[in-house]
């Protein structure tokens, strides 16, 4: 079931990415799109996709919407600070690797996870062990493990948690 | 109208893009060099990206999908070398000095080597 779902999230995916890529207006690119995305989603050619275990109930939707925006947010912020620390004359870095722990369990929780950590301010996922996630901090300001987690993800964790748990 | 407001997206994400730049000479070490290669480039390309979309509304659908897939394999990558250099740490170290306050990881996996069993190692959460 779960595999059938994420196989046909694949298939929109695929299928809308190759409309958007050619041209939607002719007709051909619908039937030509839809078989090549069919086989791709189809064939058991390719990788196992984590796509799956989203999911798709309006509240999850709306969890994604919201998401997306504490993302966008967060990616500017980001943007931001590291502009000020390279301009800064006497470059305010403090840097360290930390251990934060998730309560995502589902593999595509923890990879948007360990992504939307990269693209926030002054933190990129080094590794990944189980639901251990070691992150270099630019700045550090928190070593305990709980404490870190909070400062760094509290807030995505409780969005990504609607949707992808 | 759309000509100069693309533009001006534009510029800002060429602005990213120098900053970024700057970055990598400035920072000390492998790892903050990769703070400001990730992130400000991630957002430079976006601006640029959706600058151009603006200027020619016809590739706006194009552009967008470009923005995705920068979105999506920028921190794959980033966090790939991250983790290759925290794998060759004993070299990097011998060509500069490496600064770090705090080594969370280094410490885990002195304990795990020390314990007879690596139970924890099962971290493939990188298939999308």
């Amino acid at each position: 079931m779960k595999d059938l779902k994420g196989r046909a999230i694949r298939f929109v995916l695929l299928y809308g990415a190759w409309l958007v890529l050619t041209d939607p207006g002719k007709r051909d690119e619908w039937i030509a799109g839809g078989i090549v995305a069919l086989l791709a989603s189809v064939l058991p050619l390719f990788p196992k996709t984590a796509l799956g275990d989203l999911k798709l109930s309006p509240k999850a939707l709306f969890g994604m919407i919201a998401y997306f925006a504490v993302f966008m947010k967060a990616l500017v912020m980001s943007n931001l600070d590291v502009a000020f620390r390279v301009l800064h004359p006497k470059l305010p870095i403090n840097p360290g690797i930390v251990a934060i722990r998730t309560r995502l369990a589902t593999p595509l929780g923890r990879l948007l996870l360990a992504n939307s950590i990269t693209l926030t301010p002054g933190t990129i996922t080094v590794e990944t062990k189980g639901d251990t996630f070691f992150i270099h901090w630019i700045n550090v300001s928190e070593r305990d493990v709980e404490a870190a987690t909070k400062a760094i993800v509290g807030e995505f964790e409780k969005r990504l948690e609607v949707f992808c748990g | 109208m759309n000509e100069t407001i693309g533009a001006f997206l534009a510029l800002g994400g060429s602005i990213f893009l120098l900053l970024a730049s700057v970055g990598m000479l400035r920072m000390p070490d492998y790892y903050n060099r990769m703070q400001t290669g990730t992130k400000a480039t991630t957002l430079g390309s976006i601006l640029f990206l959706v600058g151009l979309g603006v200027m020619r509304p016809e590739w706006l659908g194009k552009m967008l999908l470009l923005v995705g897939f920068v979105v999506l394999t920028n921190p794959v990558s980033s966090h790939a070398l991250a983790r290759a250099a925290h794998n060759a740490r004993a070299k990097l170290d011998k060509v500069g000095k490496t600064v770090l306050a705090v080594d969370a990881l280094a410490d885990a996996e002195d304990a795990a080597t020390d314990a007879p069993a690596r139970a924890a190692g099962n971290g493939e959460a990188e298939h999308a």
